[in-house]
């Protein structure tokens, strides 16, 4: 292992080195479209205009950003669901062709002092969900964005051929270009656009370019993810990050966007242009010391990344096997932090933006692929973070060089490995029944632990292999579901309980059976089952912070909100609480994590200058999630019918399930069900899970109730006028829908709580039409 | 590239100083061409119940392993040295220094450090400093990758 303090320019990862002939790639580059713009400084985090490209048209403009987009959307994700908002129709679906794509930044996006300030928030009509998606990522794209001069890129229309759009920050000039001679395939497309676009051939001038693309994966599926590129000048690789859930990529490939490049000519510590740089500095330092000196005794990101949670959660039931059947499992040690510890590389600077000094971003250098077209290639895998390493115990893949492979192609492919992990896993569930089979699968053995047979999976569907299986198990458990039940080859209420996808989205890899506000977690969401936007399974279960209706729904709306509020800022997470000062605990709200909320109340009044206290952050992100709920209202989602999810996510499905759990759930039908010892010992396995089934359906139910109450929505979970315009909003428009959505529901007989409420209980408000008063 | 042995650190005599902190005023007019010292200044003087003590970059080089950009090297004479060009300010040396010996003054977003230049030898009207050569493997010291392991 090499020991540190080695020169940058003599390491070595043992990678396989490309030869292209760059004449040849270049030489297909022909401009269909140019821009010229005034290159400008940014003002206290925001460059003030966006830029429109439109792939049909070859249109490229820039938008001017007011001072009331500021104040109502903020920034980030919230400009890009006023850009949405501005641009699409209700009947916009994925592959329409006003449907964008859109890159943001936020005004905090591109510090370097205070860890995980480089998140870029895209969005688009998922292929999925039908309705919008959201997803952030690392990696130096946003950042680079902003500095060659906008705070958000849109792309609507599609291109005719093969297209690359160059943002070059140096020559203030955007291009449109054809690219017919690149790969498409991340790892190679990435590196050759790299190479072309820098100024001159050397690391440091190659780390001045960040490019998107996505691969060939993409194409074929609705689980394309959009790689987001970051210079490592120690390795000399174009790594990245993904921008995963939702189909980005799918959408990505059907405008014909091979790559996306943004090159800055230069950057340093203040290109963001903050109102109050030392004070930026100082609260950085702060965190960076923190994490110095306490992250390795909490969650050890440094070392292992995000996989530190693997052995936590199989200890606390809670790391999905099986296809979720299952929390913990007996080989689960097998793929635990230290087997991983020993494959990353470990010397070297981690962040995927400048100065994130929590470096979760781990890799593997010098891994020899088994599989596939790269066969024998040694390459760089970026990752396994947890979500990958726990998709491999979800489809039983005990082995870590297996996950490696698994990630490896998932992202050259451009493909989400949580999508498809959690769907792959689906369809093993469904083969170990017999309900698909070999020949259902296009000859694929897909049964639980084949990793050779996942492998040709992906092979296979990135080739666009046109089996009928291939076909319809790309576009995710969703499809597949409708495709079983249609053909009639399974029980329709196992199949739609069995299959972890909620809004058409597959769940991300957390077992929820025994956290309730976990489930509203998943289920009371926008885009649909990401636990970006609330995790609260150690609060509920095993802390017991939250054990009322009343506080779960509390926590559901603030903990969504706060977390939203990274998102419209440019910000990382995870240095909000996977780092904790040490005397966190004796704090009021420990879960809230006190000082690092103060922290980013500091840092967006140090950049922006603004005057804001932490009930303003909550505030601005409740004005962009009710936005983005109001507008799933518009396209016809948003509702609660929307936000159902499967059982097991709530509980045991099959009586494997109960048996391998027994104790526990037949505690619960005593305590919660009222159930004598003597009445559970009549019952037969099937009758205790229809009772289990019956309980936790309704609990669902009244966590919906208490949540929609507390968020301001009707009890069909819509957004009311009245709420909006609390909140500031005055778009006649947009009032009106909701005002006539509530009334059509109330026709409907759709304004009633959702929940059974027994003697003793209540629902949130007996008032009826309590959003008016 | 031959790579480098030894380097100059500071010692200090602490029974010499006077506490007159004409070193530091030496320094930051190295790197600020101020002459007020104290934050601008990379060494730093202070007095310790009856006596003086002195904290500076000793150039044990565990920086070198943190910078995301390539800023920090170790020079041919071996001193750990800062880039300010290729510095983009991120304060991850400065946050990790276990001796906090990587400056960052108000004047500007890039820290500084000592490079051991000697001119707070030259102005200590005590001689109670001194550059002394150190080997390097002696003093260098890589933590990055045993942090929490």
């Amino acid at each position: 292992m090499v020991k540190g303090q080695v020169p940058i320019l003599e390491y070595k990862t043992g990678n396989t080195q490309h030869k292209w002939d760059f004449k040849r790639l270049k030489s297909g580059h022909k401009i269909l479209a140019k821009y010229k713009y005034k290159k400008r400084m940014l003002k206290r985090g925001y460059a003030d205009r966006t830029l429109y490209i439109n792939l049909s048209t070859n249109v490229i403009k820039e938008k001017s950003v007011t001072n009331d987009m500021k104040k109502k959307f903020t920034g980030g994700r919230g400009f890009g669901l006023k850009l949405l908002w501005d641009s699409i129709k209700p009947t916009t679906r994925w592959d329409s062709d006003e449907n964008e794509l859109i890159i943001t930044t936020g005004p905090l996006c591109g510090i370097t002092q205070y860890p995980g300030s480089g998140k870029s928030l895209c969005l688009t009509i998922s292929p999925s969900t039908d309705i919008i998606c959201d997803s952030n990522v690392g990696g130096f794209f946003g950042p680079y964005l902003k500095f060659a001069g906008f705070d958000a890129v849109e792309i609507q229309g599609k291109a005719k051929k093969e297209i690359i759009v160059v943002i070059n920050g140096e020559k203030g000039e955007v291009t449109i270009e054809t690219a017919p001679y690149e790969e498409t395939n991340t790892h190679l497309i990435n590196m050759q656009l790299t190479r072309i676009y820098a100024s001159e051939d050397s690391d440091k001038s190659r780390q001045k370019i960040s490019v998107i693309s996505t691969g060939t994966g993409a194409e074929h599926s609705y689980w394309g993810c959009l790689n987001f590129s970051f210079y490592d000048i120690r390795r000399k690789e174009t790594r990245v990050k993904q921008a995963g859930r939702g189909g980005l990529g799918t959408v990505f490939r059907d405008k014909k966007i091979k790559a996306i490049v943004t090159k800055v000519e230069k950057f340093d510590g203040v290109s963001n242009n903050p109102a109050d740089p030392n004070t930026v500095a100082k609260v950085g330092t702060k965190l960076h010391r923190e994490i110095r000196d306490l992250d390795r005794h909490q969650c050890n990101m440094r070392t292992v990344g995000t996989g530190h949670l693997i052995d936590i959660m199989d200890a606390y039931d809670l790391l999905p096997t099986e296809n979720y059947r299952f929390g913990s499992f007996p080989k689960a040690s097998k793929i635990y932090p230290n087997k991983f510890y020993n494959l990353f590389t470990k010397i070297i600077p981690d962040g995927c933006w400048h100065g994130c000094t929590l470096a979760c971003s781990k890799t593997v250098d010098g891994y020899k692929l088994m599989t596939g077209p790269y066969k024998g290639e040694i390459v760089t895998v970026d990752g396994p973070e947890y979500e990958t390493i726990a998709c491999g115990s979800n489809m039983s893949i005990w082995d870590p060089l297996w996950i490696l492979e698994f990630n490896f192609y998932c992202d050259t492919y451009g493909l989400d490995t949580i999508s498809t992990g959690t769907a792959i896993a689906f369809y093993m569930e469904m083969y170990e029944y017999g309900i698909l089979n070999k020949k259902r699968c296009d000859g694929l053995e897909l049964c639980f632990g084949n990793a050779e047979a996942v492998l040709e999976f992906l092979h296979r569907l990135a080739k666009g292999d046109k089996g009928n299986f291939i076909k319809v198990a790309s576009k995710g458990v969703r499809r597949v579901k409708d495709w079983i039940i249609e053909n009639g080859w399974g029980d329709k209420q196992f199949i739609e309980d069995s299959g972890m996808e909620s809004k058409g989205l597959e769940f991300s890899e957390y077992v929820t059976k025994e956290s309730l506000a976990m489930q509203g977690g998943y289920g009371l969401t926008l885009k649909g089952p990401q636990h970006d936007e609330a995790w609260l399974i150690f609060m509920d279960m095993v802390n017991d912070a939250i054990p009322t209706f009343a506080d779960k729904a509390e926590a559901l709306h603030y903990f969504p909100m706060w977390r939203t509020w990274f998102g419209l800022n440019g910000l990382c997470k995870l240095p909000w609480n996977d780092i904790e000062p040490a005397n966190n605990p004796e704090t009021d709200e420990p879960a809230k994590v006190p000082e690092h909320v103060q922290n980013y109340v500091d840092l967006q009044n140090a950049v922006t200058g603004w005057k804001v206290d932490k009930k303003e952050l909550i505030l601005q992100s409740e004005r962009c999630y009710n936005w983005q709920r109001a507008m799933n209202v518009w396209m016809g989602r948003g509702q609660r019918k929307d936000d159902w999810i499967p059982f097991r996510a709530m509980g045991p499905v099959s009586e494997m399930e109960y048996i391998s759990r027994k104790d526990r759930y037949d505690k619960q039908l005593v305590e919660k069900l009222g159930y004598s010892k003597n009445d559970i010992e009549k019952m037969d396995v099937h009758e205790k899970l229809n009772h289990i089934y019956d309980f936790r359906r309704n609990e669902y139910e009244k966590l919906a109730d208490a949540v929609y109450y507390r968020r301001g929505w009707t009890p069909n979970g819509v957004p009311t006028p009245q709420k909006m315009k609390a909140l500031g909003f005055t778009n006649s428009k947009m009032l009106k829908m909701l005002q006539k959505k509530i009334k059509k529901d109330e026709k409907a007989g759709l304004n009633k709580w959702g929940g059974k409420y027994t003697k003793g209980e209540k629902p949130p408000s007996t008032n009826k039409k309590y959003w008016e008063k | 590239m031959a790579i480098p042995v030894t380097v100059k650190v500071l010692k200090f005599y602490p029974d010499k100083c006077n506490g007159c902190l004409d070193c530091e005023k030496a320094c930051s007019q190295i790197h600020f061409k101020s002459k007020e010292g104290g934050e601008k200044s990379a060494i730093h003087i202070f007095k310790k119940e009856d006596t003086y003590q002195m904290s500076v970059c000793d150039h044990r080089g565990l920086c070198l392993d943190m910078c995301p950009v390539g800023a920090l090297e170790r020079r041919k004479n071996g001193i750990v040295w800062l880039d300010k060009n290729t510095c983009i300010g991120c304060q991850a040396c400065v946050g990790f220094c276990p001796i906090g010996a990587m400056r960052k003054s108000n004047a500007r977003i890039e820290p500084f450090k000592c490079i051991s230049c000697g001119a707070c030898v030259r102005a200590c009207p005590e001689n109670a400093l001194e550059l002394i050569e150190k080997n390097i493997d002696d003093i260098k010291e890589v933590v990055y990758h045993k942090l929490g392991v």
